[in-house]
């Protein structure tokens, strides 16, 4: 078997658009999606029958439930022609050295295993449907800190995942979760007990290979009282010319006191459909972070949600959408204030280019009951050239007088006055435009520790390259 | 020796004809101070050598050494040695003055320099910005800042001539640099010009006042009327145009004074 990677002479600027020649799956579904696959999905995992009833349940949801008629356009998926469950290894390895090499290959050619020696705490890199590499660093393990694929954690830690799974995304939420629950595989599943901090990142890395794929990872995070972590993941996929589905729900708890962030570095390439289900709960005076950063796929739609459920609760969403060519973006925030005393902030900034289009889609809500809240909601878009285009779509619920809601949105374009300032110092008009843009979304990228802000950075210089004529 | 060559040169913007026929060499070590009331394109000469796109030339030349300027754009004349120091700076939000200026230099310096490929060491980039915010009186912390963002119009300035600084320039055209300062900012201003003006760089000066010109004495004076270089002179044409204005200029040139009000009425209809 070829173990070289195979360079897809269409993928342009986007260097994760090569696909490794793997095709020894040890199990591949056959297309399309029924209570026959669902049940094929269970058994092989192994399930106990409380989650087979709650797939099929699920699936029942999901064709009962129309397709939204809003955000992007998702009359293009054909959910027959999909393939809902690739394994491509049959066990998750500890040592990279015992991971096959084709996919070891993919993710030395991404980073991941470098980036593990330098700063991070722990790895989780799914590949298809399931997680074919972990690690956790061992003085953590010993604090008594989870971190395992959310198929292991059903087997492993039976109680504490029976009482949060679902519970914070029920299947009828919305199409997608239903879909997500019927089907779901692989993802991460963290707990943090009480007063455990965890220094640097733990980092999850997920890769589609095949064309018509559908992943559908499922996340579970529980943050316990007084503890704190940083969790990031990562995604890419190959270009191909037919589509892939990527949808996934991940479901976070931040107990009192608490502190979490969950940064997301999404590069699909530009045939994923990126359907996204997010939503944490925060409790009394804990800190809830999003840090969302969208570059790639096709058509973006994504609302991290955000519920304080308790006094003195903040939450925080740092959005960064970049929409080019034949690229949907719409993204946004959800908050929601259930408690009073409880303050959000969402700062929001979009760029489309080259026909693109960024949408800013978000909710603040306040409960009845929720008084003295505080909410601040700023969203600034960047339109590159004429084709492209930007909306913004707040909503707002109020049920309570006392509070104190702000929101501001701009929109602009770069200056001529700008561009010729910076090419007056011998700056080419790429170059100079990549500036502003990375200018533009300077105050979220310095949020993101340097390796990432560096990477983010990089990326939209890729995106910028050769984009002016 | 560069030699920056002008020659009967035109320029519109927006259809409408600013220059009309500029003529003027600079030398590499020249300092020359251009002068005239408002209006009379001063301004435009300025962004129009440096490549403004919004600056039309629709006759005429513009060479450094015999290369042509006229079509190239604002980067690829930076690239063959020209500056503007702007009159008013734009600000770039975001965007760190060290991090702008090791690009801009890199790519100044090493002209063929194409994107992506590497730029200068950070640590002499970082020395030798150091000693010149040193000379120019700036704190440290100044190449932290976003670029213009929030500086007051001293600020402003000095970054114009720390940029003027490090990009080592052949000519250098400065655009009112002196407006609006206090006379401490125009101090500091003038002697940081005076300390970089030399053999290396060809300098058009231009301004409304004298303190400038004080400290960086011009061989040649040139005085413009409605988009002409009408007379040229010495360092004494500068002084005497401060204390007494335009009015013998245009006595001396009663056609092209004419001209210049016929374009105030068609501007005020």
């Amino acid at each position: 078997m070829s173990t070289d990677l195979q360079a897809d002479p269409s993928v342009g600027d986007y260097q994760f658009g090569f696909h490794d020649p793997t095709d020894s799956y040890t199990f591949k579904s056959r297309k399309g999606l029924d209570h026959e696959i669902v049940e094929q999905i269970s058994q092989l995992k192994n399930e106990p029958d409380w989650m087979r009833d709650f797939r099929h349940k699920s699936l029942d949801i999901f064709f009962a439930r129309p397709m939204p008629n809003w955000g992007g356009d998702l009359d293009q998926i054909d959910f027959q022609n999909i393939y809902y469950y690739m394994k491509a290894s049959d066990r998750q390895e500890k040592n990279w050295d015992d991971v096959p090499e084709d996919i070891r290959k993919t993710y030395d050619r991404i980073g991941i295993p470098e980036a593990e020696k330098k700063y991070l705490s722990g790895v989780k890199a799914q590949y298809e449907s399931e997680v074919v590499y972990g690690s956790l660093q061992e003085d953590l393990a010993e604090k008594g800190v989870l971190f395992t694929d959310t198929d292991s954690a059903l087997r492993e830690h039976p109680e504490i995942f029976r009482e949060y799974f679902a519970s914070i995304i029920p299947p009828a939420d919305n199409k997608f979760a239903a879909l997500n629950s019927a089907v779901w595989s692989g993802g991460s599943f963290i707990y943090v007990p009480p007063g455990v901090h965890i220094e640097f990142p733990l980092q999850a890395y997920f890769r589609i290979n095949s064309e018509n794929m559908g992943q559908f990872e499922r996340t579970l995070i529980i943050v316990d009282e007084g503890a704190s972590a940083h969790y990031v993941e990562g995604c890419t996929a190959p270009t191909w010319s037919a589509d892939s589905l990527h949808s996934a729900v991940v479901e976070i708890v931040v107990k009192r006191r608490g502190r979490f962030r969950y940064t997301t570095i999404q590069n699909w390439s530009n045939n994923v459909y990126n359907l996204v289900t997010k939503r944490a709960m925060a409790y009394g005076d804990s800190l809830m972070e999003w840090v969302d950063g969208n570059l790639g796929s096709k058509l973006t739609m994504k609302y991290p949600a955000i519920y304080l459920m308790e006094p003195g609760a903040r939450g925080e969403t740092l959005s960064i959408a970049f929409a080019n060519k034949d690229q949907h973006q719409d993204a946004g925030a959800k908050m929601v204030h259930c408690a009073p005393n409880t303050s959000s902030r969402v700062i929001s900034k979009s760029i489309s280019k080259g026909g693109g289009r960024a949408s800013y889609r978000g909710l603040a809500k306040i409960e009845k009951g929720a008084t003295n809240c505080k909410t601040n909601v700023v969203c600034d878009a960047l339109i590159l050239d004429s084709d492209s285009r930007s909306d913004t779509y707040p909503y707002i619920e109020v049920e309570e007088d006392d509070v104190v809601i702000e929101h501001e949105a701009s929109v602009s374009k770069i200056a001529e006055e700008q561009l010729f300032y910076l090419m007056s110092r011998g700056l080419s008009e790429a170059e100079a435009s990549a500036m502003i843009v990375t200018g533009f979304i300077e105050p979220l990228v310095k949020e993101l520790p340097m390796e990432y802000a560096v990477e983010m950075n990089r990326l939209i210089e890729l995106q910028m390259e050769g984009s002016v004529g | 020796m560069s030699v920056l060559k002008i020659t009967d040169l035109h320029v519109s913007v927006e259809e409408t004809p600013i220059l009309k026929g500029v003529n003027l060499e600079i030398s590499q070590g020249e300092i020359h101070a251009l002068m005239g009331p408002n209006g009379s394109g001063k301004s435009t000469l300025a962004y129009a050598l440096a490549g403004h796109p919004k600056y039309t030339i629709t006759g005429g030349s513009v060479e450094i050494d015999g290369t042509e300027l006229n079509e190239l754009d604002a980067n690829e004349r930076s690239r063959l040695g020209m500056f503007l120091a702007f009159q008013y700076p734009v600000t770039i939000p975001g965007v760190r003055v060290a991090d702008f200026l090791r690009h801009a230099v890199t790519n100044v310096r090493s002209p063929d320099r194409k994107e992506g490929e590497g730029l200068m060491p950070m640590r002499e980039f970082r020395k030798e910005l150091r000693d010149q915010m040193e000379e120019l009186d700036m704190e440290t912390e100044f190449a932290r800042r976003y670029l213009n963002e929030g500086f007051s119009g001293g600020e402003k300035k000095r970054m114009e001539i720390l940029q003027l600084a490090m990009l080592r320039p052949k000519f250098a055209i400065l655009d009112e640099t002196d407006s609006g300062l206090d006379s401490d900012a125009v101090k500091v201003v003038s002697e940081g010009v005076n300390r970089l003006c030399g053999p290396g760089m060809g300098v058009l000066i231009i301004t409304h006042h004298e303190r400038l010109l004080e400290f960086n004495k011009p061989q040649f004076t040139h005085v413009m009327l409605a988009g002409r270089i009408v007379e040229t002179g010495d360092a004494q044409l500068a002084h005497e145009l401060h204390a007494n204005g335009y009015t013998s200029v245009r006595e001396r040139h009663p056609e092209v004074a004419a001209e210049e009000t016929q374009e105030e009425a068609a501007a005020v209809v």
